[in-house]
């Protein structure tokens, strides 16, 4: 644990190291352990990528064998492609990277620890029930790697069903590992909405005297908002993975044909959830890439009202779109047009975001340090995956695109390029209030350039797959498609090297960086108050609450 | 707490209890699984009551901490907000099962072309006979509540606001009761399954639902009537109670729905 290295600092503290971290109603240690928590686990998503990216790198099946898993391709022996291990691995890369890695990192993480400081709180409203949300997504996860090494389909162990656990794949896999999915998901969703509970009677009851809604920082209303997406969401998504889990075992027919039931019922169910979501991963992403290139462009942010409606209105939208990821089951025209409309309409809140955020940089001293470099590779992938999802918006082309490489390419630009570089984002720029310690400049650049450099030759490429005919979800593609294959597995490769060096940049950091003296590092513009707090800050914060003198630096709105 | 604190909030020292819930939610539910593949129940069970215990632990806590004076105003409308929030999320939990209630129902797969699934016939329910008067057994209670709950805000009446809370559980366990007869009644006099068609799965798990909900909120109410008569509760400050009752109320609302579209119009 980041014990000694984040909290050396001589300040006075006489708690336990069990007591401090397992017994946490602090939010700073809360969001502490959240941010080491989803790191540890996206460390594990991440090298499935990396040998899913092996395997895929070229024609015919090298690897994933059924004679054993390997790790070298040998011409010698024989090798029977082992599909299921494949969709093992697809699946659980997907289930822990949008249950049990950017939620917590970012909603979890950066939420616990920086909202209640921007908005002056001493601490979260229910701050014993902010561990409870921490320790059942560890008993999530917990239960999600349990999942992935218990019996499963095929005679083999783990799920092979996709992360979106599509019945009948789901109701029909056999073992005992899909119903511990089930339950993994369960937790975590259970966790989520306590949080989400927590955060929003946090901001609604604890903002500092005189912060009004209006001025509320962004990061702070992005949490606000993600809070309210969960809160509505995720319980329609326990109510779906429910009735699976009756489908499963208890003999109902929710989906189940025989029975009067409909597959296409559990797609609806769990897209209505799965839309939002999308929106709750990206959504504290722009919260902090509004500070991050406020600040290093030395101006207060553009158009901050109409940054938070444009969340809320995202927010709002996100409910009622989610057909859009099934426009090939057989619904009718009117509803088709509709999704599409209303799909498109999301680009004019997310518009009036990129735009703002570029008019901020406009006129602006901006200035290259780390996490402007991550914010503006966020920018750059970000808007290059949702102008790829106006083309997948459209009803008719996405017959043609509709699961292939296309729709992998461009969900991971606005994911794992956008919501993970504006995890990296926030680590660098936040890594010096929450440690105390400063990252080594040229670290953090080389890191940025190679994951940008490397994600963009991973994922670029794969446009080009789609657009040729390559689906996506497969182990093995005919000669046609190799060459953007390879190129796209030397990215991967480049990725997870860059992440490796992350790695060794944040323990060198916590154990070797230059102390930070100064409550503020960066410059004047970075004006919430968290930045008047010590570095790292003191056990209790804000226990003589704010005055507005120390944080309403502009006019009002 | 060595540090002055300069505002109403409420900052709690460190606490086992989100620990050991998590413990026991992932002993419950790990217990649940291998129970459902053929193992004996005795894992879930144990999750179970680590699960219970932890509950009854916390919220002992909660109670102590506010009768030293922990909750001060600002920390009440918190508490309110966090409840009121967790009927919503109850209330999208919710949406999905009426989801599938109303697609199964208007748009049943017996009228899809190219399908060769025959709706079954089952024995009817009289919506008006036994479920019309659970309904009123339950719209009761949860006037009983009410009443309670004027009892003590407008007159501090000790013995009203008993009275009320105690008729409001015992009506709340007489529905339990009826609908478990509903059921005894519906599956072992009649032909109807638990599972097997999408109608079947539909109702009990709907109404299931609701049913343990109502069980909750009958332990919920059972609590206030305990800690009534232990005294606490005054008519500025109840949050507790307000909570129980809105809760009731919740199942009321959702029982409502569930008459008016399953039972009247389902059926």
């Amino acid at each position: 644990m980041a014990d000694a290295a984040i909290h050396g600092d001589a300040h006075e503290d006489e708690r336990g190291f069990f007591t401090r971290w397992f017994m946490s109603t602090n939010h700073k240690d809360i969001g502490i352990l959240y941010l080491f928590t989803a790191g540890i686990l996206g460390f594990i998503s991440v090298a499935f990528t990396v040998y899913m990216r092996m395997e895929l790198m070229e024609p015919g099946v090298q690897y994933m064998c059924l004679e054993g898993a390997r790790m070298f391709a040998s011409e010698a022996e024989t090798c029977t492609p082992n599909g299921h291990l494949w969709n093992v691995l697809i699946t659980y890369h997907g289930v822990l990277m949008m249950f049990f890695v950017v939620i917590p990192a970012l909603f979890g993480g950066f939420g616990n620890y920086f909202m209640p400081l921007q908005i002056g709180a001493p601490d979260m409203a229910f701050p014993r029930l902010n561990n409870l949300s921490y320790w059942m997504f560890v008993a999530g996860a917990s239960l999600g790697v349990a999942s992935m090494l218990a019996p499963g389909g095929n005679g083999q162990a783990g799920s092979g069903v996709g992360w979106v656990m599509y019945a009948p794949l789901s109701t029909s896999e056999t073992g005992m590992s899909m119903d511990l999915a089930i339950f993994a998901v369960h937790l975590s969703g259970a966790s989520s909405i306590l949080g989400a509970i927590n955060m929003i009677t946090t901001f609604l009851n604890m903002r500092a005297p005189g912060m009004t809604l209006h001025k509320v920082p962004l990061f702070a209303w992005s949490i606000f908002v993600t809070a309210w997406l969960i809160l509505l969401a995720l319980p329609v998504l326990a109510g779906a993975i429910t009735m699976l889990l009756t489908d499963r075992n208890f003999g109902t027919t929710f989906f189940q044909p025989e029975g009067g039931g409909d597959p296409i019922l559990y797609q609806h169910i769990l897209w209505f959830f799965g839309h939002p979501e999308v929106y709750i991963i990206v959504i504290p992403g722009f919260g902090i890439i509004s500070h991050i290139i406020a600040t290093f462009s030395r101006k207060p942010i553009f158009g901050y009202l109409p940054m938070v409606y444009a969340m809320v209105a995202i927010g709002v939208l996100g409910f009622v779109v989610w057909a859009h990821h099934m426009y090939t089951v057989g619904m009718s025209l009117t509803q088709q047009s509709y999704f599409m409309l209303a799909t498109m309409v999301i680009a004019v809140p997310t518009g009036v975001k990129i735009f703002s955020w570029i008019a901020t940089m406009w006129g602006g001293s901006v200035e290259f340090k780390t996490p402007m470099l991550w914010a503006f590779g966020f920018l750059f992938l970000f808007t290059l995956g949702g102008v790829t999802g106006i083309v997948l918006s459209q009803a008719g082309v996405d017959r043609v695109y509709h699961d292939t490489y296309y729709v992998v390419a461009h969900f991971h630009y606005v994911m794992s390029l956008g919501a993970v570089f504006s995890i990296f984002a926030g680590i660098y720029f936040y890594l010096p209030k929450m440690s105390g310690r400063m990252y080594p400049e040229w670290a953090g650049k080389l890191h940025f350039w190679a994951m940008f450099i490397g994600a963009n030759l991973t994922f670029f490429p794969q446009h080009f797959l789609g657009r040729q005919g390559m689906p996506r979800r497969y182990i093995d593609y005919p000669e046609a498609f190799a060459y953007w294959n390879y190129v796209s597995s030397w990215g991967a490769f480049l990725s997870f090297a860059s992440f490796l060096f992350f790695i060794g940049v944040l323990v060198w950091t916590l154990t070797k960086g230059k102390r930070v003296t100064e409550n503020n590092p960066w410059n004047e513009y970075a004006d919430t108050l968290e930045w008047t707090l010590p570095s790292p800050p003191p056990e209790h914060t804000f226990e003589t609450l704010p005055k507005q003198s120390d944080w309403d630096k502009q006019h009002s709105h | 707490m060595a540090h002055a604190k300069n505002h109403d909030y409420h900052i709690l020292p460190p606490s086992i209890w989100p620990l050991m819930g998590g413990l026991g939610a992932f002993i419950m539910l790990f217990g649940a699984v291998i129970w459902m593949h053929g193992s004996g129940p005795y894992m879930f069970l144990i999750g179970l009551a680590a699960v219970l215990y932890v509950m009854f632990a916390w919220w002992a806590e909660v109670v102590a901490e506010s009768n030293v004076g922990d909750h001060t105003p600002v920390v009440r409308i918190g508490l309110r907000y966090g409840f009121i929030m967790f009927i919503m999320s109850e209330v999208m939990f919710f949406a999905a099962w009426f989801w599938s209630f109303f697609k199964h129902t208007i748009y049943p797969m017996s009228e899809y072309a190219g399908t060769s699934y025959v709706e079954p016939s089952f024995y009817q329910v009289d919506a008006f006979h036994l479920p019309l008067i659970n309904t009123l057994v339950l719209l009761c209670s949860g006037m009983a509540v009410t009443w309670a709950h004027h009892a003590l805000v407008h007159e501090n009446n000790r013995k009203d606001l008993e009275h009320g809370l105690l008729l409001a559980v015992v009506l709340g366990i007489l529905f339990t009761g009826l609908q478990a007869y509903e059921y005894w009644y519906l599956l072992v006099q009649q032909d109807w399954t638990f599972g097997g068609d999408k109608f079947f799965s539909n109702f009990f798990m709907a109404t299931g639902f609701h049913g343990f909900h109502v069980i909750i909120g009958t332990i919920f109410l059972f609590v206030c009537y305990m800690r009534a008569r232990a005294g606490h509760f005054t008519p500025e400050k109840h949050v507790g109670f307000e909570a129980a009752a809105w809760y009731w109320h919740f199942v009321d609302v959702v029982w409502l729905f569930l008459f008016f579209a399953v039972y009247i119009w389902g059926i």
